[in-house]
């Protein structure tokens, strides 16, 4: 019952059960096989492949480089198709609790965290590489698929061929595995994805989240709605003795006493837990929820 | 102003996405969905 009255305190086991939850078509490990249910054209609102053998849902980004990848082919074919469903979507998730469903569902994320647990020398990543993720939303989400298409008039999902680490790790590797057919079309694309989430693996033992920081175009979009979501986060200025300690056990190293609705905020309300005088809470719709201040407990 | 905008932002991303499915939009990603993407895996 702790789990449900104080869920922060447990998040690993929602992020797994999220995991599970969004992969839950266990069978197709067995057959190299993926999932292919009607309700498979549902969002979810985390990165997470949809050619995974067990993905119940379709991965938002996919789906929206896909959408822009063909607009010059649907809008040639008469038909009028520009991923207003997959952006909607993710406007009304966002709208309601901002970034919230990356601390708290995604699946690459529970990984990078589970990934930090390592004992490895640890390093912080320079802010500046919170740009990187509207970068990558800009050129490989949007742009270069909507730009840069073949004679029939279709693009690319850039992002996905040439980045995405979380399809290389939720698909690529378990359907090579799995599926001998797929094997003889390995060839330097496959490699490439390989060593590149070999070398995310890396980054994720010595620095937090790093990829939902830098890299995550899904992020970068629902970061957006921080400081305009419903779930809004607030720090008393008062009470902050800006003692650090919710920055050092922040899962993306923010000091949410600089900027309480930042958009690299994760949400995952480790924060609360930390700070010991009552300087940190939340407001959603009518439920207000403010960090202990010990001070008071103590009578101090 | 601050407590209207998300209920703003809600209502007209709900009208975003219902607007791309009744052009068919859902159809369109489930297709995409059901098929291995070859781009995602690394072999495309």
């Amino acid at each position: 019952m702790g789990i449900l009255r104080t869920p922060r305190r447990k998040r690993i086991w929602y992020q797994a059960v999220a995991a599970l939850g969004l992969n839950a078509w266990l069978p197709n490990w067995l057959t190299g096989r993926i999932y292919q249910g009607k309700i498979k054209g549902v969002c979810v609102p985390v990165l997470n492949c949809y050619s995974c053998p067990s993905a119940m849902g379709a991965c938002p980004i996919g789906a929206l480089q896909t959408s822009l990848a063909g607009v010059r082919l649907n809008l040639a074919a008469a038909e009028a198709k520009f991923g207003l469903y997959t952006a909607g979507l993710l406007g009304a998730v966002g709208s309601v609790v901002g970034r919230m469903p990356c601390g708290w569902l995604c699946p690459f994320g529970l990984v990078q965290e589970l990934m930090h647990k390592i004992p490895t020398p640890k390093l912080r990543l320079p802010r500046a590489f919170s740009c990187g993720r509207y970068v990558f939303l800009a050129v490989l989400v949007i742009a270069l698929p909507l730009l840069i298409v073949d004679q029939y008039g279709l693009g690319q999902t850039w992002f996905c061929k040439w980045i995405c680490p979380a399809g290389t790790l939720e698909a690529g590797i378990p359907l090579i595995l799995l599926n001998k057919g797929l094997r003889g079309l390995i060839g330097f694309m496959y490699t490439w994805k390989v060593a590149l989430l070999v070398l995310f693996l890396g980054w994720m033992t010595v620095s937090r989240r790093p990829f939902c920081r830098a890299v995550c175009p899904l992020g970068a979009i629902l970061g957006l709605f921080n400081k305009a979501s419903l779930f809004r986060m607030a720090v008393d200025d008062a009470k902050c003795t800006v003692c650090d300690k919710c920055r050092r056990d922040c899962p993306v190293d923010i000091k949410i006493y600089e900027s309480a609705n930042s958009p690299d905020c994760v949400r995952c309300l480790k924060c609360l837990e930390s700070c010991k005088f009552g300087a940190i809470s939340y407001d959603f719709l009518a439920k207000h929820e403010a960090s202990k201040d010990f001070r008071i407990k103590s009578g101090a | 102003m601050k407590r209207r905008l998300p209920w703003l932002l809600m209502v007209l991303s709900l009208g975003v996405m219902i607007a791309g499915l009744l052009l068919g939009e859902y159809q369109a990603v489930l297709e995409k969905a059901v098929t291995v993407c070859l781009d995602c895996i690394g072999i495309g």
